[in-house]
């Protein structure tokens, strides 16, 4: 069986080829993918709307998703008021879903949804299916590895992508490396500089391919500046070398279209090359679905409901589009369970066909479709940094919303709140950067 | 003198300009709060930095607990907080906001749990 094939390293697998039963199928209000800090959110926001048949499926052995191994600081200044580490972040919520007693299975994978809302998850005690009146999709983003960047060289241990780095020290107690070389100023990757270096390993370098930091302003500071670790822009790996072990990177500078210019390679000896170079939303499941894509975010094409284009498949958080602070991936669960909530009670939403544009400045927009009856967050990137710009949202020429910012980064998420009285019920809202 | 900071209070991560003298601050711009300038203030004359790590933990469902400053400590102690973290080592069951190490290094700040470490079921 196909399902089989997909899940083979899954833990408990054994157990169910041994019993080999298959329960007959449940039916659910809604089912939720993945517990960590959207799916969390957005089960406790359901069971507060009355919609209390619910079950979050996560696939590690506890909830918390990826905030149980980012132990720094800063998170919850928006959700919350106060500063929190990741675990107690994601305790807050895990906290709401037990004290709400909200059903939930871990060590459990979805290895199937399908168009009709069943969904196949492979447990300790057997593969089960739910048949969902609406499904949930939280399951966070991947990290982008060497094979995506496509690094020549030898294919040593020692690199590593720095959400693994992170797992190792702060969930494993393992230190992966002592002579430390970065690749990508991605937040994480920049969060490790600082975790490695407190635990006594010596960073070198970050290197960052493009002209400008991917990671925010004040992890520059807090990660890099702090411990005097230069960041080094238009930088790249241009070879990895070592037999067993890395030995060494070789890195150069990059002209402006990113190649490599030769003559300016320096090498960098070390045993560890962390990489911090993108994440993209994980959305296997949500294909299966036959859930249609944004080729910008990598993530689903949703209303403002953050319905899918498959009706009752709903998605928020890192899979929809990668966030930078999570308490944005919390909150935009919460608004997508007050949605999800109203179709579970009525079977059906409002129908959303104002498409939403942006310009060349302009990555993407979520979401892409809006009703025009309902007040709206536009969430957006811009592609490159800009300096006093005003952002604006125009229907049929009109200008119907705006933010004004001393300093626009592709770093940083930009919100633009959409009042439904501006908006009327044809024609597209554009999204324009004016300089 | 004039100095540009990143303040690190939020994610905004304001870009504030101060001008100073020494210890002095003539003015400061740039901050969208109260706390900006506060931050900037303190670089100037003594910079504090909360950290973040994690303790061994004995007889628990996971090897380690990650533990927290609950206020910001002088930057120029951070290794030395660092070495009593791991002098810690803990029995399970831990509890989040269990405090670790009361008052460490008298700087006034403990060191207190961030997770909760179940007693591992033998």
């Amino acid at each position: 069986m196909e399902t089989f094939d997909r899940t083979r390293e899954v833990e408990g697998i054994r157990e169910i080829e041994e019993t080999d039963e298959i329960e007959k199928m449940q039916e659910i209000d809604v089912l939720v993918v993945g517990g960590g800090p959207a799916g969390l959110a957005a089960a406790v926001k359901l069971y507060e709307k009355g919609i209390t048949s619910v079950l979050i499926v996560e696939r590690e052995k506890t909830m918390g998703g990826i905030l149980r191994q980012c132990i720094h600081d800063g998170f919850g200044l928006t959700r919350f008021k106060e500063t929190l580490s990741g675990p107690e972040y994601a305790q807050r919520f895990i906290d709401a879903v037990e004290e709400l007693h909200i059903p939930y299975i871990t060590n459990a994978a979805v290895t199937e949804i399908t168009e009709d809302k069943v969904v196949t998850v492979v447990t300790r005690g057997g593969i089960r299916k739910w048949r969902a009146r609406a499904v949930i999709l939280t399951m966070g983003c991947r990290e982008r590895t060497r094979g995506v960047l496509g690094i020549p060289g030898e294919r040593p241990t020692g690199v590593f992508t720095a959400g693994v780095a992170q797992a190792y020290i702060n969930l494993y107690n393992r230190m992966p490396g002592k002579e430390v070389v970065i690749l990508g100023s991605g937040d994480i990757g920049m969060i490790m500089a600082r975790r490695m270096t407190l635990e006594g390993a010596h960073v070198q370098a970050v290197f960052e391919i493009l002209p400008i930091p991917s990671g925010l302003p004040r992890n520059i500071q807090q990660c890099l500046n702090d411990y005097d670790i230069p960041l080094y822009l238009s930088h790249t790996v241009t070879e990895i070398t070592g037999k067993s072990r890395l030995e060494s990177v070789t890195v150069s500078e990059v002209d402006e279209s990113l190649k490599p210019i030769p003559g300016t390679e320096k090498v960098y000896p070390c045993d560890t090359l962390i990489l911090s170079v993108g994440l993209i939303p994980e959305n296997e499941l949500s294909l299966d679905a036959s859930v249609v894509l944004d080729g910008r975010t990598k993530g689903a094409v949703v209303d403002e409901n953050f319905q899918t284009s498959q009706e009752g498949i709903f998605a928020a958080g890192n899979v929809l589009h990668v966030h930078d602070l999570v308490d944005f991936v919390s909150m935009e669960a919460e608004k997508l369970a007050e949605g999800a909530a109203r179709y579970v009670c009525d079977g059906k939403l409002q129908a959303c066909r104002i498409p939403v544009t942006a310009d060349e400045n302009i990555n993407h927009t979520i979401p892409q479709k809006v009703s025009g009856t309902q007040d709206v967050k536009l969430a957006m990137r811009v592609r490159k940094q800009f300096k006093d710009v005003t952002i604006v949202v125009r229907q049929n020429g009109e200008t119907i919303a705006s933010r004004k910012m001393k300093k626009a980064i592709p770093a940083e998420m930009i919100q633009i709140p959409v009042k439904a009285e501006r908006m009327k019920r044809d024609g597209a809202l554009e999204v324009c950067v004016e300089c | 003198m004039l100095k540009e900071f990143t303040c690190i209070v939020c994610p905004n991560g304001c870009d504030v300009t101060a001008e100073f003298e020494g210890t002095e601050i003539r003015r400061i711009e740039g901050a969208a709060c109260a706390r900006g300038e506060e931050y900037v203030r303190q670089e100037l004359t003594a910079p504090r930095r909360t950290i973040a790590s994690s303790v061994a933990v004995l007889g628990g469902t996971l090897p380690l607990a990650s533990v927290r400053t609950t206020a910001a400590i002088p930057k120029d102690k951070i290794f030395r907080v660092m070495e009593e973290v791991k002098k810690v080592t803990l029995q399970a069951p831990v509890f989040s906001g269990q405090v670790v190490i009361r008052d460490v290094l008298s700087l006034g700040s403990d060191i207190v749990a961030t997770k909760n470490v179940p007693e591992c079921e033998k």
